[in-house]
C-alpha cells in the first residue's frame, strides 16, 4: 500500500499549496471526486484477494476522511482570508468626525442649582416654589421687616401697582410653605429674585436657593454642622467655614458665612440664622415649642465659584462662547 | 463706616495687632472690609518753620523760602505753592528724604537757584488728596521734630459695614463698647467735664413736636474768634474718620457724633429769629437745603423752625442759611433725641442718605444729648474762645423710649444655640457689654443701656451673648429630625426632563430678563394686561414680560453677529399678566433657533430648518407626557409670526402655545438678519403626564397595506389622518404619512400622500380579506369627504 501512503502525502502538499477557493477544489476534485484518485483505489479493490479487501477498504476511507477534513479546513482559512482582505479594501477613516446632531447644554445656574437641589433633597429638604411677583406682607412684613425699617432700603425692591412688587429674596415661601404644611417643615425653595440694583458685580435679577427646617429641639449648633456639611458637598473637598454675626430681621441669633478661600482670604457665601420668633408666632407656630433655622445663598455667586466665572454678568448675556463652556 | 485704630486704641487697647483687632471687630458682627495706611511710607520729614518767603528772582510762580528745620542751618527752600508765607510751620522733606511712590529728594538747582528740601503738600505725603498748597501745621507744631510722630502717622483707618441693628456702632465709643466687652477690658473713656456757664444768654426753645423729639438739649457759645483754626489734630481724627475739615463749630461737631454718637447741629445765634420751635412742617412748606435743593415737606416731617421759617429737617440735613460762616460769632449748639419712627424714610424720601439720618434712623442714645453738649462747649472754647451760656434741656419723660428689661434663660440659651453656657460666663458677657442683670429663677431679666435699640426679645439677647462668646465655638451638631419620603410626582413631567429633551437635540438653555421694554412686550402680546414696574431700572427692562421670545431672541441675533451660523436656544421661565392689581405667573418654555437642521459637517448639505424641525422639537419634548396623540396644530395667524407658517398648539382641544416662523418684518425690525423659528408652550397645560396604563400584546402578526392618495392642497394632513382612523376603525394600530409629493406628475393644487396602515388584532391573525376591507372603506371615505383619488 505504498501507493496510498504516497498519494496521501502529495495530496497533503497539494492542499496546503492550494493558495485559492478554486485551487482547492481542483485538488479536491482530483482527489475525491467521481472520477479521484481515491474513487478509483475503491473501485480497484475488487482485484484484491477477500481476505484482504476489507483491511485496505478501511485505509483508503480513512485516508479519504482525513483529506476531507484537510480541505475543509484549508478552505475556512482561505475564505476568512479573502473576506479580510475585502474588508480591508472597503475601510473608512476612523478618524472622521462624528455625524449628527450635537448636544447643547443647561445654563450653569440651572447646572448650579440641580446640584444644590441634589444635595439639600438627599438629606430629605423638600422642593418648594412661590410667585416672583409678591405683596409687601409676604416679602417683608411676615418676615419680620418692620415699616420703614433701613433693612428694607437694602433689599432696593421694585414695585408694581397695587403695592405688590417683586420678591427681593426667596424667604417668602417660607411663610407660604408654614402657612400651608405646618411644622415640622423642612424644605429649599430656589428660584429668581430681583433687585433694583445692576453694575458690574449687581443684576437686577438673580437666583436664590433659601432653606428652612423647623421642628422640636433644633439649634445653632445643628444649622452650623448642616451648612459646613453643604460647603463640602458642593465643592467637593474639605472647606474652613467662618459664621460671623449679622442682621436680618427674621432670624436671630443672625450669621453669615464665609469660606476659606485658596488665597487664604475669607469669601461671604451665604446669610442664615435661626427663625425669628415673631416669624413663627406670624405663621401661628409656638416657638416655645418649636425652633428652626433658615439660610439663603445666591447661586450664581455659588456657580461663579465653583467653575471660577469673574463676571456676573456673563450669566445673563446668553453669549454662546460662554455657555457652551459648561455643556 | 471708618474708625482710626488709634483712636480706637485710647478707648480700649487689647492685647493684639491690628489684624487681630480687625478679627475681632468681624467676629463680633462689625464686619471689616479694609484697613488703610493712613499716610504714606516717608522718611526724613520734620517740621519746620519758614523764616522768610521772597519771590524767585527768575520765576513768578515760585517762591525762596528761608527754612528752619531743626538742623543747625538756615535751609533754602524754592517752592512751587501759593501758600507758603513767613512764619508758617511746615513739612518739611530734608535732602535724602523718601516720600511715597519712590520720590527722592536731593539738593538741587531750580532756575539758577539752590533748593535744600522741599515743604510737602498733603497728597505728597500720602495724607489724601489735597495738594493745593503745602501743609499748614498748627503754629504750636515742634521744629526739628519727626512729623510722622507728632502727627500720630503710624495708624491705619479701619473700614466696616454695619449692619441696621447696629447703629450705636457708628462713633469710637460704640465700636469700644464692643472691643472692651470681648477683651473683658475697661473703657478708657476721655473725661468728658461739665463747662459751667460763663454767661446768662439762653435762647428760647419750644419743643411741639414731643413724640417727634422726646429730648432736646441747646447752649449758646458766643463771642468765639472768627479766625480761629481747628487743630492738626482733630483735624486728623475727622480725615481718618473720611470728614474734611470745614469750619472750628462744624468740625467740633463732627468731632463729637464720631465720638460719642450724638450728631449735633451749629446754627449761626445771629441769623435765628425770635426762639427755636421743633414741629411738624405744614402741608407744602419749603425748605431749601444746605446743598441748595429747595424741598416741599410734608406733614409727617419734623422741623427745627425758629419764629419765622424752618431751618433744618429734624435729624436729616440743616437749612441753607442758618448755618455757621466765617463771620459768625454766636453759636447756638443744638442735640436731640429724634424718636427713630418720627424719620423712618424721611431721609430716603428727600434723597438724602446723611451722616446724621443715618444714625437717628438706627437710634442714638436718648440720653447723651447733655453729655454731648458739655463735650462740644469745652472743645469749641479751646479752639475758637467764647463764653458758654448756661445748657438748656426740654425733655418730655412720658415720649423717652423705655428700656424694659427682657428675661433670659440659661436653659433658651443651650436649646437655641445648642450648648450649654456656664451661666457665669453669660452674665459676664451682659454685664461687659452695659446690660444690668436681676438674677431671677433660671435666669435673669436684662436690661439693656440706652445706646442699644435692637434688644427686646430673649433671642436678642442669646445673640448677643453667642456674638461676644464666639460664633467659631458654638458646635457642629448634625441634627436628628425625621426623615420623610420625598414627593414624587409621576403625572407632570419634570422639568429637568423637558431641559435634557432640548438639551439631547442641540438646544442651548438660556436665562433672560423677566423685565423688557414696553413696546417690544406690546408687540408681543398686543394691549391689555401688562404688568408695568413703578421704579424700572430703565426703558429697556420696563415691563414684565408676556413672551419669552423677545429676549430669546435679542439673545440669537447678539450670538448671530458674534459670527454663530447656527443657533438653537430655549428657556424656562414665567411669562406675567396683570388684571389691574391681580397678576397671574404662567409658567413657559419657549425657544427661538436659527441655521442650519444639523451643525455643519462632511457627509450632508446643509438645509435650513423649517417648520417641521421644530415640530419634531416639541413633540420630542412631549412625548413624555403620553398625551402625543392628543397634539393638535391650527394654522392661525399670530401678530409675531410668519402668516402661512404659524400654528397653535392644541392639546385636547386646548391651545397650549404657539409654533412658527418670526415674521420678516420683525426679524428686520430686531437685526435678526436670518430666518427664525419659535414655539412657546405653557409648561403646566402641556405637561401633565399619563401614567401607563399596561395593554396586552398581541400574539398575532400585523399586515401593512400601503395606499397612495391624489388630494386637493386644502386638504390638511389632519384631515386625512382623522378620516383614515375613523374608516379604519380598532383595527388601525398605526398611520404613517411616508411621502408628500408635488410636482411632475400630479396636477397643480393636488398633493399626492403615501399612507402606510398598520393593522393588527389582538385574537386572531388578519387575513387579506380584513385588509381589503379596511382599505376599501378608507379609500371611499377619503373620496367622498376629500375628493380623494387613488393614485396607481
Amino acid at each position: 500500500m505504498t501507493d496510498l501512503e504516497q498519494l496521501k502525502t502529495t495530496a497533503e502538499q497539494e492542499i496546503a499549496a492550494s493558495d485559492s477557493v478554486r485551487a482547492l477544489d481542483e485538488v479536491r476534485v482530483r482527489l475525491l471526486g467521481k472520477k479521484g484518485e481515491l474513487t478509483r483505489q475503491l473501485k480497484q479493490l475488487g482485484q484484491l484477494p477477500a481476505d484482504q479487501r476489507p483491511a485496505a477498504g478501511q485505509q483508503i476511507n480513512l485516508a479519504k476522511k482525513i483529506l476531507a477534513d484537510l480541505i475543509d479546513t484549508r478552505r475556512e482559512q482561505l475564505e476568512s482570508a479573502d473576506l479580510h482582505s475585502r474588508l480591508i479594501a472597503e475601510a473608512v477613516d476612523v478618524t472622521q468626525p462624528a455625524r449628527g446632531e450635537q448636544p447643547g447644554g443647561l445654563h450653569p445656574v440651572t447646572r448650579t442649582m440641580q446640584r444644590i437641589e441634589a444635595i439639600f433633597s438627599g438629606a430629605g429638604f423638600a422642593v418648594h416654589t412661590g410667585p416672583e411677583i409678591e405683596n409687601d406682607e409676604y416679602n417683608f412684613g411676615a418676615l419680620n421687616f418692620p415699616d420703614d425699617h433701613p433693612a428694607r432700603a437694602m433689599h432696593d425692591t421694585f414695585y408694581l401697582e397695587g403695592g405688590m412688587l417683586l420678591r427681593t429674596h426667596t424667604s417668602p415661601v417660607q411663610i407660604r410653605a408654614m402657612q400651608a404644611h405646618g411644622t415640622p417643615i423642612k424644605l429649599i425653595a430656589p428660584g429668581r429674585v430681583y433687585r433694583c440694583d445692576s453694575d458690574q458685580t449687581h443684576t437686577p435679577m438673580f437666583h436664590q436657593v433659601e432653606g428652612l427646617l423647623v421642628d422640636r429641639g433644633i439649634s445653632f449648633a445643628n444649622l452650623k454642622a448642616v451648612l459646613h456639611d453643604f460647603v463640602e458637598r458642593f465643592f467637593e473637598r474639605k472647606v474652613r467655614l467662618r459664621f460671623r454675626p449679622s442682621y436680618f430681621p427674621f432670624t436671630e441669633p443672625s450669621a453669615e458665612v464665609d469660606i476659606e478661600w485658596q488665597n487664604g482670604g475669607w469669601l461671604e457665601i451665604l446669610g442664615c440664622g435661626m427663625v425669628h420668633p415673631q416669624v413663627l408666632k406670624n405663621v401661628g407656630v409656638d416657638p416655645e415649642e418649636y425652633t428652626g433655622y433658615a439660610f439663603g445663598m445666591g447661586v450664581e455667586r455659588l456657580a461663579m465659584l465653583r467653575y471660577g466665572v469673574d463676571d456676573l454678568r456673563m450669566f445673563f448675556e446668553n453669549d454662546l462662547r460662554f455657555l457652551r463652556q459648561f455643556n | 463706616m471708618n474708625i482710626s485704630e488709634q483712636w480706637l486704641r485710647e478707648w480700649v487697647n487689647p492685647d493684639t495687632d491690628t489684624e487681630g483687632l480687625a478679627h475681632q471687630l468681624t467676629m463680633a458682627g462689625l464686619e471689616v472690609d479694609s484697613i488703610e495706611p493712613v499716610a504714606g511710607e516717608f522718611s526724613k520729614v520734620v517740621i519746620g518753620k519758614v523764616l522768610s518767603a521772597e519771590p524767585h528772582p527768575d520765576a513768578d510762580k515760585l517762591t525762596l523760602c528761608q527754612v528752619d528745620a531743626g538742623t543747625g542751618d538756615t535751609l533754602q527752600i524754592i517752592c512751587g505753592a501759593a501758600n507758603a508765607r513767613k512764619d508758617m510751620k511746615a513739612a518739611v522733606a530734608l535732602v535724602g528724604a523718601r516720600l511715597p511712590g519712590g520720590v527722592k529728594i536731593g539738593a538741587a538747582k531750580i532756575r539758577g537757584v539752590r533748593s535744600q528740601g522741599m515743604l510737602c503738600s498733603a497728597r505728597e505725603l500720602g495724607l489724601g488728596d489735597e495738594h493745593e498748597g503745602v501743609l499748614d501745621l498748627d503754629p504750636s507744631a515742634p521744629v526739628g521734630e519727626c512729623f510722622r510722630e507728632w502727627m500720630k502717622l503710624d495708624d491705619h483707618v479701619i473700614k466696616f459695614d454695619l449692619t441696621p441693628n447696629r447703629g450705636d456702632c457708628f462713633c469710637v465709643a460704640g465700636v469700644a463698647r464692643d472691643v472692651a466687652a470681648i477683651n473683658r477690658l475697661p473703657l478708657n473713656e476721655p473725661e468728658i467735664n461739665d463747662v459751667p456757664a460763663q454767661s446768662k444768654i439762653v435762647f428760647p426753645v419750644d419743643v411741639i413736636a414731643k413724640d417727634a423729639c422726646p429730648s432736646f438739649s441747646s447752649r449758646v457759645v458766643s463771642g468765639i474768634r472768627p479766625d480761629a483754626r481747628t487743630p492738626m489734630w482733630m483735624c486728623e481724627k475727622l480725615r481718618r474718620s473720611g470728614l474734611r475739615p470745614i469750619h472750628p463749630v462744624v468740625d467740633v461737631t463732627n468731632f463729637v457724633m464720631l465720638e460719642l454718637g450724638q450728631p449735633l447741629h451749629a446754627f449761626d445765634l445771629d441769623i435765628v429769629q425770635g426762639g427755636i420751635r421743633v414741629r411738624y412742617a405744614e402741608k407744602n412748606e419749603k425748605l431749601t437745603l444746605l446743598d441748595g435743593r429747595i424741598v416741599s415737606l410734608d406733614t409727617d416731617v419734623v422741623l427745627v423752625a425758629d419764629h419765622q421759617r424752618p431751618l433744618a429737617i429734624a435729624g436729616i440735613m440743616g437749612g441753607e442759611n442758618s448755618g455757621v460762616t466765617e463771620q459768625t460769632r454766636n453759636v447756638l449748639f443744638e442735640a436731640a433725641y429724634w424718636s427713630p419712627m418720627a424719620l423712618a424714610g424721611r431721609a430716603r424720601r428727600f434723597g438724602l442718605h446723611t451722616d446724621a439720618s443715618l444714625r437717628f434712623e438706627r437710634g442714638v442714645d436718648p440720653w447723651l444729648q447733655q453729655k454731648a453738649i458739655q463735650r462740644a462747649t469745652a472743645l469749641l472754647i479751646d479752639i475758637a474762645g467764647g463764653e458758654a451760656g448756661p445748657l438748656s434741656t426740654e425733655r418730655s419723660d412720658k415720649h423717652m423710649p423705655a428700656r424694659e428689661p427682657v428675661r433670659l434663660r440659661v436653659q433658651r440659651i443651650d436649646r437655641v444655640l445648642g450648648m450649654e453656657m456656664a451661666p457665669d460666663e453669660v452674665a459676664d458677657i451682659l454685664r461687659a457689654l452695659g446690660m444690668s442683670l436681676d438674677e431671677t429663677e433660671g435666669g435673669w431679666m436684662v436690661t439693656p443701656p440706652g445706646h442699644r435699640f435692637d434688644i427686646s426679645i430673649e433671642e436678642d439677647l442669646i445673640e448677643e451673648v453667642a456674638r461676644i462668646y464666639g460664633y467659631d465655638r458654638i458646635p457642629e451638631t448634625p441634627p436628628t429630625t425625621v426623615m420623610h419620603m420625598p414627593k414624587v410626582t409621576e403625572g407632570k413631567v419634570a422639568e429637568s426632563r423637558i431641559r435634557s429633551a432640548l438639551v439631547e437635540r442641540g438646544y442651548q438653555e438660556a436665562m433672560t430678563y423677566s423685565f423688557i421694554s414696553a413696546d417690544l412686550d406690546r408687540q408681543f402680546a398686543g394691549d391689555g394686561d401688562q404688568a408695568e414696574l413703578i421704579n424700572p431700572i430703565s426703558e429697556e427692562l420696563a415691563v414684565m414680560r408676556r413672551s419669552l421670545w423677545p429676549g430669546l431672541l435679542e439673545a440669537l441675533r447678539n450670538n448671530l453677529s458674534r459670527q454663530q451660523e447656527r443657533v438653537r436656544l430655549f428657556e424656562i421661565g414665567m411669562r406675567y399678566y396683570s388684571q389691574k392689581t391681580d397678576f397671574k405667573e404662567i409658567n413657559t418654555l419657549s425657544i427661538a433657533i436659527s441655521g442650519s437642521r444639523l451643525p455643519e459637517q462632511w457627509g450632508s448639505v446643509a438645509e435650513p430648518v423649517d417648520l417641521f424641525d421644530i415640530k419634531s422639537d416639541l413633540e420630542a419634548v412631549l412625548r413624555p407626557t403620553g398625551n402625543l396623540s392628543s397634539l393638535n396644530y391650527r394654522a392661525e395667524e399670530n401678530p409675531v409670526l410668519c402668516p402661512g407658517q404659524s400654528a397653535r398648539v392644541l392639546l385636547d382641544d386646548e391651545p397650549i402655545g404657539w409654533l412658527g416662523a418670526l415674521h420678516p418684518q420683525i426679524v428686520q425690525q430686531m437685526g435678526i438678519d436670518r430666518d427664525a423659528w419659535l414655539f412657546e408652550v405653557d409648561i403646566d397645560a402641556a405637561f401633565t403626564a399619563k401614567i401607563p396604563e399596561f395593554k396586552g400584546i398581541s400574539r398575532y402578526p400585523s399586515i401593512r397595506r400601503d395606499i397612495s392618495i391624489l388630494v386637493p392642497e386644502s386638504v390638511s394632513i389632519a384631515e386625512i389622518r382623522e378620516t383614515v382612523r375613523l374608516a379604519a376603525g380598532e383595527l388601525l394600530s398605526e398611520l404613517l404619512i411616508f411621502d408628500i409629493y408635488r410636482g411632475t406628475g400630479v396636477d397643480s393644487g393636488l398633493k399626492s400622500v403615501a399612507l402606510g396602515l398598520i393593522l393588527q388584532e389582538y385574537s386572531r391573525t388578519l387575513t387579506d380579506i380584513d385588509g381589503d376591507a379596511v382599505i376599501q372603506a378608507v379609500v371611499g371615505k377619503l373620496q367622498k369627504s376629500h375628493q380623494a383619488k387613488l393614485r396607481e
